[in-house]
């Protein structure tokens, strides 16, 4: 019970915690372009905004696919911090991304349905290395409990240095940032609107916001699954992680989908199999 | 429900989104508009981020002069807007019609064909000024909002 409240009371904290990442990064973004860049809570004024604009729908499905994408991402959050298990985690995290697939499909503009089609193809591209990612913990600790890592005298990183560097292809698809932002992006990239986010708009879009958050701060979360034994170790690996994202962001260019596919699939599931072969042998 | 309403109007005046549409322009115009999202002019400072869909926009920045063939287009993107909306006319053909305003095609400036709220002249209109008019469009959408007075000048010199 003492576990779920707390739980609770993480979640609640979720949205904060994303939206002030947010904010970190547009600020440090902005000073690698050498731009003054907006105000650190910036992404909370949009949300609030776009909460308060009247809501314009195409159809029903819209509406129903951005509330389970926001619900899913928001259990899968719950499920993390309740210390569950890792792949009933991974499949409420899928159903989310396949809502916002579906709510992107549901309507003709071609922008959103080229951007859906993209979703799944980056779908296609990280889901396997999170997957081989899970069985690479269940190898080392034995059972796909988090709670289980946690009673782990040893961090995570020490045996799945590789594993690690394939969760961060998963976390840079996840995050939307370039060379894998091709479904939808914050940046003023227009040759597809916003993608999979272009028929959404006022409130809803507040919702897919704020589901991006949830995620974003889901998969940071999973990183730090790497160094449980110490705080000061898991917030070390956190901000080295998330500095190199936006430090990739800010030097790559977008990529187009087949070059995605080569090679997060390519040089991530070499790599993790590596991995896999070492925490067999040892 | 207060504060809320509070938090949200707060987001309002911090988050004016833009989308930019060019109604017939000399690309004068449009290079000064782009020109404010560069790292001199820095637009982002404002929470201005300049989006291509007008689903997500809360304000619209429209240069050129308007004509029969494209002020359908117009109302189109503007009817898309979802409200509150504010609707800025750059240059002096958006302001007036400009040089062309005679001509048998042209219909004449923005506010021939939807309700402008600030206009910002010039030839082209410089971005500085293009930058003032989006924040002038801000007290506009604060006066409608019934939280301070309508500014005086809405047209930027």
């Amino acid at each position: 019970m003492l576990t779920f409240i707390a739980a609770l009371i993480g979640l609640a904290l979720t949205p904060v915690v994303g939206g002030l990442l947010a904010g970190v990064d547009r600020r440090v973004t902005a000073r690698l372009q050498s731009r003054f860049g907006p105000p650190i809570l910036q992404p909370f004024y949009d949300v609030l905004k776009l909460l308060g604009k009247a809501p314009m729908v195409v159809n029903s499905w819209q509406v129903m696919s951005a509330y389970i994408y926001v619900m899913s991402s928001a259990l899968a959050v719950l499920l993390f911090f309740m210390q569950g298990d890792l792949l009933l985690l991974f499949f409420v995290m899928t159903i989310g991304a396949v809502f916002q697939v579906v709510g992107a499909l549901s309507v003709p503009s071609p922008y959103a349905q080229v951007g859906a089609q993209r979703e799944l193809l980056q779908m296609l591209a990280y889901e396997p290395l999170i997957i081989v990612v899970f069985v690479g913990i269940s190898m080392a600790t034995g059972s796909f409990k988090i709670a289980d890592i946690y009673a782990m005298d040893k961090p995570l990183l020490l045996s799945m240095p590789f594993l690690f560097i394939a969760l961060g292809y998963a976390l840079t698809i996840k995050l939307r940032k370039s060379p894998f932002d091709i479904s939808a992006c914050h940046h003023a990239h227009q040759e597809l609107v916003r993608g999979v986010l272009t028929e959404y708009s006022g409130p809803h879009l507040a919702l897919l916001e704020i589901g991006h958050w949830f995620d974003v701060v889901l998969i940071l979360g999973l990183c730090s699954l790497f160094w449980h034994t110490s705080i000061v170790g898991m917030v070390a690996l956190l901000v080295v992680t998330y500095a190199a994202e936006i430090l990739i962001d800010n030097i790559c260019a977008r990529m187009t989908w087949p070059w995605m596919l080569k090679n997060v699939l390519g040089v991530g599931l070499v790599l993790s199999v590596f991995n896999l072969l070492w925490l067999y042998v040892s | 429900m207060g504060l809320l309403e509070n938090w949200i109007n707060k987001g309002r005046l911090k988050s004016p989104w833009v989308v930019h549409f060019d109604c017939g322009s000399c690309n004068g115009c449009d290079i000064e508009v782009l020109a404010c999202l560069t790292p001199v002019f820095d637009v982002e400072r404002f929470g201005i981020i300049n989006v291509g869909n007008p689903k997500h926009a809360d304000v619209l920045l429209v240069t050129g002069t308007v004509n029969h063939r494209n002020k359908k287009v117009l109302k189109n993107i503007y009817d898309q807007m979802p409200d509150p909306k504010a609707v800025i006319a750059i240059g002096a053909c958006g302001t007036s019609g400009g040089v062309f305003r005679e001509c048998y095609n042209v219909v004449g400036g923005v506010d021939q064909v939807i309700p402008v709220d600030v206009y910002v002249p010039g030839c082209p209109a410089k971005p500085d000024a293009i930058i003032d008019g989006v924040v002038t469009a801000l007290d506009v959408v604060k006066a409608k909002l019934g939280l301070g007075e309508m500014p005086k000048v809405t047209v930027i010199d």
